[in-house]
């Protein structure tokens, strides 16, 4: 990412939203900024990252978004500025430092930046983490561009300060890509010196008075955010239907209306700050307007707020009609668009929608049969791919019905054909070793299947050390995989533990997997999953040994990390001669079961074909071809 | 400023992971933004650059900022990496009117890769596309750019291309600007032969 300490101030320049948080953040005067990283808000923290040195901020990317934040807030505490930034998912790993941290309250202002993910398009879910800001009665800005994103971190860091507890900024994956035109403001010129007054205690009993104070922050929040001015309205006086929205849906709202041709009968009140809800500016606009729909991204957060607030008031705001989630107006799932929002206002008005000439789309819908569907697989050469082509052989010899149970990171596409189907199951960071801990237990109750745990090397760190802890100390039967492809390959090749350098380009402390293993105790081999026989081999015997954790350390650097690098060591080819294709009995190892980008099916002879541009020359697909037809050259001797 | 021809100006810039379609979106937008339009460049990448399709939606307009997703069936034109990808969005932004500007080069699925989906025919491509569009240019931007050396510069050579016809408010000069904003000097000359490959195409078309 860029350096956005150099922007010029005044000097509007396009910017993505995530790089405009960051640009807030230091223009807030940020002293550190930590996070883990998590597509859509990797960005945030790499901005940060890159600026870091000419700014004279400290950056660090933390093992998990719970200890990203409580870093920073020691930067509050120490009366200074701190930003923890995360995906939707993240909270809920820092949700109980969260719901601590609100009753003891905060110092220099401090700012949690979830960025959320509806339709899921780099996450395992959608979930929708405005529901902290109600749990743990915090307040909620919600920008909708780039511009947004700065002005309005720079406002929570503000807020944070002057109620002193931690703010919360949502952003979208959406709204984290766009880019867009902001203009920076100034950087401030000089920070307080950090010093935590030992006086200065934060913590949370007498737990009943402390929750009022709680509560009178967040109030007080209400106030601050009234006068701030984040929330506005945009239409006629009285309009026919009101529009509540946030984030992209404001901008969405605003383009629907015209596109149905409404655009003086439906007002939109824009909401930059979420909760607390600001009841007296709700009131003035539901008394002025019968219809109301809402539009946000994913729950329905405002709409069941608004109508809290209407129903304390029904008798002096008479009948409304309320159009949203409940209504089908407003999708539980998935993305809002612009379409869909002017679908519903359409609907609503009575006002005739359609997106294009029916027999156009009726067209387009058939031509869409000739559009293969374009799946996601590991990149060519990557190691993941010669590891569970590994795991299904092994498992198919083993026999007995092994589980694999997955983690989070690209080796996630374990569950996809490009991973041959072959992980069982996935949900969150580190629940994989924690499921293989609990079925290595169950062979007191006849489960006899064996069990393989798959951990990433920086998921290894973020979340499964409590879980390889747990299933060493209560003896769980299971072997751990780690593939360990040196890399946070997902979310950007972020450094991470075991790498030993640091966000800020800095020399840390490498951490290693297998002293880890050593200090718990574990048996652990290391082994290049490029190599499938010793691979396999290993594995093969691991499983049979049983009665305990076993780790197996699968080492290869990521395919695109090695690209860069100076690449990989063969050339590859096909002998047509050799190949026997659909007649081989090898049931289309290559093509068909391998499936790695660079080896083709070519329908016109029936055999394989290599594509030498995809093709990065790791030698695995030599190894699985029975006739011997796929060959590994050493690149020098060709050159 | 000069006047929108089509305000919102709204290009779908698509292709496959890897293809550089974020980059040249990127490009386009900071040449519109110079030029002083109010422009949106909504990208959706995640798992995507494992193989997947990869769409930008670049917006203009002289009013009012945009969101960063267009409305469904309203695209302006269509620039794409790959022609199946050109396919694959008129089922979301296509509509009578809209230019369509596509690589020519196909870049298979992993299930046609594996022999389990079939790739259609260029020609039979190419005929869908024509069928779908108010006008298809059907280039050879990865050729084009292999003749420069590099098959990666496909995307500049469709810039070049785009800015050959009558559609944006600026030329191949702003975009080259842009360009030499992101780009070393060192890599510049490579691309301004890329623009103007793109644009001799265009104009062969």
């Amino acid at each position: 990412m860029a350096d956005v300490s150099k922007l010029a101030p005044g000097q509007k320049v396009l910017m993505q939203g995530n790089e405009a948080i960051a640009r807030g953040a230091l223009e807030a005067g940020v002293s550190l900024a930590a996070a883990y990283p998590g597509n859509p808000s990797s960005e945030i923290l790499q901005t940060l990252a890159d600026s870091a040195r000419s700014a004279g901020i400290y950056v660090e990317w933390s093992t998990n978004e719970k200890v990203a934040l409580e870093s920073a807030a020691a930067a509050s505490y120490a009366g200074l500025r701190g930003m923890a930034s995360m995906k939707q998912n993240g909270v809920n790993v820092a949700q109980d430092f969260i719901c601590n941290l609100t009753i003891s309250g905060t110092k220099g202002g401090l700012v949690l930046v979830t960025c959320d993910d509806p339709s899921g398009v780099s996450s395992t879910n959608e979930q929708d983490a405005r529901f902290i800001a109600r749990v743990a009665c915090l307040p909620l800005l919600e920008p909708a561009t780039p511009a947004e994103c700065l002005k309005l971190t720079k406002l929570a860091f503000e807020l944070s300060e002057q109620i002193g507890n931690l703010v919360v900024l949502r952003g979208l994956a959406r709204l984290s890509h766009t880019r867009a035109g902001v203009t920076p403001g100034p950087l401030p010129e000089a920070k307080p010196r950090p010093h935590w007054d030992p006086n200065e205690r934060w913590f949370t009993i007498p737990v009943v008075p402390r929750h009022q104070v709680m509560l009178d922050k967040l109030a007080q929040a209400g106030e601050l955010i009234a006068a701030a001015g984040v929330n506005y309205y945009d239409g006629p006086v009285r309009p026919e239907l009101l529009v509540i929205a946030s984030g992209s849906s404001r901008l969405y709202a605003d383009e629907a209306r015209r596109l149905v041709g409404a655009g003086g009968r439906v007002g939109i009140l824009h909401m930059g700050a979420t909760w607390p809800l600001d009841q007296e500016l709700i009131l003035e606009h539901l008394a002025r307007a019968d219809k109301i729909l809402f539009a946000e991204e994913v729950d329905p957060h405002i709409e069941s707020g608004v109508k809290s607030i209407y129903a304390q008031h029904v008798r002096e705001l008479g009948l409304k009609d309320f159009y949203g989630q409940e209504t089908g107006h407003k999708p539980p799932i998935g993305e809002l668009s612009p379409s869909r929002v002017a679908a519903a206002m359409a609907d609503i008005l009575g006002l005739p929608w359609q997106e294009t000439d029916p027999a156009y789309l009726a067209k387009a819908k058939a031509a869409q049969a000739l559009v293969a569907p374009r799946q996601v697989g590991f990149c060519p050469g990557c190691p993941h791919r010669a590891s569970y082509w590994s795991m299904k052989q092994v498992l198919s010899a083993d026999g007995r019905e092994g589980i694999v149970s997955g983690d989070i990171g690209c080796y996630t596409m374990g569950v996809l054909p490009t991973g041959y189907e072959r992980v069982n199951a996935v949900h969150c960071m580190g629940s994989g070793p924690g499921i293989a801990s609990g079925l290595g237990k169950l062979r007191s109750q006849g489960f006899e299947q064996p069990v393989i745990s798959v951990v990433g090397d920086s998921t290894f760190f973020h979340a499964a050390l409590p879980a390889l802890v747990n299933a060493r100390w209560n003896n769980s039967d299971y072997v751990l995989v780690v593939l360990d492809n040196s890399a946070t390959a997902m979310t950007g090749f972020q450094p991470h533990p075991g790498t030993g350098s640091t966000a800020m380009g800095q020399a840390g402390t490498a951490v290693d997997v297998e002293q880890i293993c050593a200090g718990l105790g574990l048996p652990y081999t290391v082994l290049d999953p490029y190599d499938l026989e010793a691979t396999q081999e290993a594995l093969y015997d691991a499983l049979q040994i049983g009665g305990g954790l076993r780790v197996l350390i699968f080492r290869r650097t990521c395919a695109l990390v090695q690209n860069k690098r100076g690449g990989h060591p063969w050339r590859m080819s096909v002998d047509p001669q050799l190949c026997r294709g659909e007649d081989c009995g090898c049931d289309r190892f290559c093509t068909r079961v391998f499936r790695c980008p660079g080896l083709v099916f070519d329908q016109a002879t029936g055999k394989t074909v290599l594509d030498e541009v995809v093709c990065v020359g790791c030698g695995v697909c030599a190894q699985i071809c029975p006739a011997g037809a796929i060959k590994a050259r050493p690149k020098e001797a060709t050159a | 400023m000069k006047a929108l021809k089509y305000d919102p100006l709204d290009i779908v810039v698509t292709g496959v992971g890897g293809q550089g379609n974020v980059l040249a979106s990127q490009v386009l937008g900071l040449a519109l933004l110079t030029a002083g339009y109010e422009v949106t460049v909504g990208e959706t990448y995640g798992l995507s650059q494992r193989g997947g399709s990869v769409t930008s939606q670049v917006r203009v307009s002289s009013g009012p900022v945009l969101g960063p997703m267009m409305p469904d069936h309203r695209a302006t034109a269509i620039v794409s990496l790959e022609p199946l990808e050109a396919l694959r969005l008129l089922g979301v932004y296509g509509h009578p009117g809209v230019v369509v500007l596509t690589n020519d080069r196909p870049l298979r699925p992993l299930g046609v890769l594996a022999g389990e989906q079939l790739y259609p025919e260029p020609a039979e491509l190419r005929a869908t596309l024509e069928s779908l569009c108010a006008k298809l240019y059907w280039l050879p931007a990865t050729a084009a750019a292999l003749e420069l050396g590099n098959h990666i510069l496909a995307n500049v050579v469709l810039l070049g291309a785009l800015c050959g016809l009558d559609l944006l408010p600026i030329g191949a000069a702003e975009v080259e600007a842009a360009l030499g904003d992101m780009f070393p000097e060192s890599k510049m000359a490579l691309n301004r032969e890329a623009l103007a490959k793109g644009l001799a195409l265009v104009r062969a078309a």
